[in-house]
């Protein structure tokens, strides 16, 4: 069965002047790793946000596992986005919170004893190399090392799914190169990994399953693909 | 469950504590909301006893001749007292206004002029007070319907004595009036105020609100801190607003005893210490939480 089915999706706005996607269908297997390509305004962001339930779309349906995320209410979404993990190209940590608190933030609203958090939490944030780093607020941190943090909260309670969308848009090469390398790790233990990006150095170094999208439709779904410019 | 509460608690502390800037800003737009509240209810009993004090003063008092016997007086009280707009009838005695006559001139030359009486010059009396000061000019009325003239030597009560309690009714009304107005208007002000700060405040966090979302917090997950901030709110500026007034009372205690004969500030604000206090508490947390309450509920649809 599949984990993720984007099943006849449109989505437009302003009562249809505007149409972001069209016709999209497509399914996403558990474990798999995929990168949804295409250039800025092709319909990547609206395709992730629609998996996270922030738009409806306009017709068809989005699965999630055993939700259909478009017919979710906002009280439902939340029990549904705990099994996933996010990770955005502009971070998006907490800033009240430290490196630590903000991973150990994704356990708290999930419910998880004290007890529990603290070795979930070191342990995360030893994977992405941040254990020194740990009572360091967002904006005492460089890009890619709250990149790092979020990578962290996105995989401390062992999603069913990471969703990455341009994770390596305001890093360096060295920096984007780490990411990927977390990423790869955390698909190789089993999480279906979702990546959107335009960079097509990380998405042919990957040799990963890639669905390109133009101008809001899907016009390249390959198993083992590299970015082709349009 | 517990661990929910208390991780809701540290939350609302540690964003205390982590904007501190904030949330000093709106501690003291609601300290300050607070101190309008005190002021008008201080002074609003200040107000309160003064018009009391006028009240007191407007009476009205009946003087018999020397010949009428104490029983007749007596019944006339008792008719007195039982009309429903008499508060209280008061006999004095010729003996009692003879004695109350020789304290309150102590010393003086016609005092000794009493002395040389046979008899005691004073009359009996009754004193009448009304529930409302526009009922005595009723009460004059039913006397002279009642009480034969020949009997009576004097009322204290006359077309002067009416314009003169028909102005500080006049007086008493509209002040109790506009006291009502100015603080109601006050109040409305100062809880506006204080809404839209908490209102920005909360503005200011929309961003770390819809990251939460994103997390997948739950509603009460996210609301909960910032309702428990608005507690916080509400207990440390009522504490505040309380520190801040003892020495304020004490400070113009003997003013107003000066203004108001008999109105003891001081003990009248240790005697309503707990309930100001739990009022303070009750609107300081009020004004946090209801408008961080509304304010939230805009950013939880995400």
């Amino acid at each position: 069965m599949a984990l993720i089915s984007f099943e006849n999706v449109t989505k437009e706005y302003g009562n249809g002047e505007y149409t972001a996607l069209a016709d999209i269908d497509f399914k996403i297997e558990p474990k798999e790793f995929v990168s949804i390509v295409g250039k800025s305004g092709a319909g990547k962001t609206t395709l992730i946000r629609l998996l996270m339930g922030e738009e409806k779309p306009s017709t068809g349906r989005v699965v999630f596992g055993e939700y259909e995320i478009s017919s979710l209410s906002s009280k439902e979404l939340p029990k549904v986005r705990r099994q996933m993990g996010t990770i955005f190209q502009n971070y998006r940590l907490l800033p009240t919170k430290n490196a630590y608190e903000n991973v150990a933030f994704a356990l708290e609203v999930a419910g998880v004893p004290e007890r529990e958090i603290d070795d979930m939490v070191r342990e995360a944030l030893d994977l992405v190399g941040l254990s020194d780093k740990a009572y360091n607020f967002p904006h005492e941190l460089s890009g890619g090392e709250a990149q790092r943090v979020a990578m962290a909260r996105a995989m401390v309670n062992h999603p069913e799914l990471i969703v990455a969308d341009e994770p390596t848009g305001n890093l360096d090469p060295l920096n984007t190169a780490d990411v990927i390398k977390v990423l790869q790790q955390i698909n190789e233990l089993g999480t279906t990994v979702i990546l959107t990006t335009h960079n097509k150095d990380v998405v042919d170094k990957l040799g990963r399953r890639v669905i390109q999208l133009d101008n809001g439709r899907i016009i390249r779904d390959v198993a083992k693909g590299k970015y082709t410019i349009a | 469950m517990f661990t929910g509460i208390y991780r809701l608690i540290k939350y609302a502390f540690q964003h205390f504590w982590r904007q501190r800037l904030l949330s000093a800003a709106t501690l003291v737009v609601i300290l300050l909301v607070l101190m309008v509240f005190q002021s008008i209810i201080v002074f609003g009993a200040i107000g309160e006893a003064a018009l009391e004090s006028i009240r007191e003063k407007i009476d009205i008092a009946v003087f018999f001749e020397r010949n009428v016997s104490e029983d007749e007086v007596l019944s006339i009280k008792e008719d007195l007292e039982g009309l429903d707009v008499v508060e209280l009838v008061t006999y004095i005695s010729r003996d009692q206004a003879e004695v109350e006559f020789r304290q309150r001139y102590e010393g003086e030359d016609f005092v000794k002029a009493l002395d040389e009486l046979d008899e005691n010059p004073l009359s009996a009396s009754l004193k009448i007070k009304t529930f409302e000061t526009e009922q005595i000019p009723v009460i004059a009325t039913y006397l002279g319907n009642v009480v034969p003239e020949e009997k009576v030597s004097a009322v204290s009560y006359n077309e002067n004595n009416k314009q003169v309690i028909d102005r500080l009714t006049a007086i008493v009304r509209a002040s109790e009036a506009a006291g009502l107005i100015l603080g109601l208007f006050l109040a409305i002000v100062a809880v506006l105020v204080a809404f839209n700060t908490v209102l920005l405040g909360i503005y200011s966090n929309r961003d770390e609100i819809s990251i939460m979302r994103l997390v997948g917090a739950p509603n009460y997950f996210i609301r909960g801190p910032f309702i428990a901030l608005g507690i916080i709110y509400g207990f440390l500026s009522a504490t505040l607003v309380m520190l801040v007034t003892i020495p304020v009372i004490h400070l113009i205690a003997p003013t107003v005893t000066l203004f108001v004969p008999g109105m003891d500030l001081v003990a009248y604000f240790w005697t309503s210490f707990g309930w100001l206090y739990l009022a303070q508490v009750f609107a300081g947390g009020a004004i946090g939480v209801l408008s961080s309450a509304i304010a939230i509920s805009r950013y939880l649809d995400v």
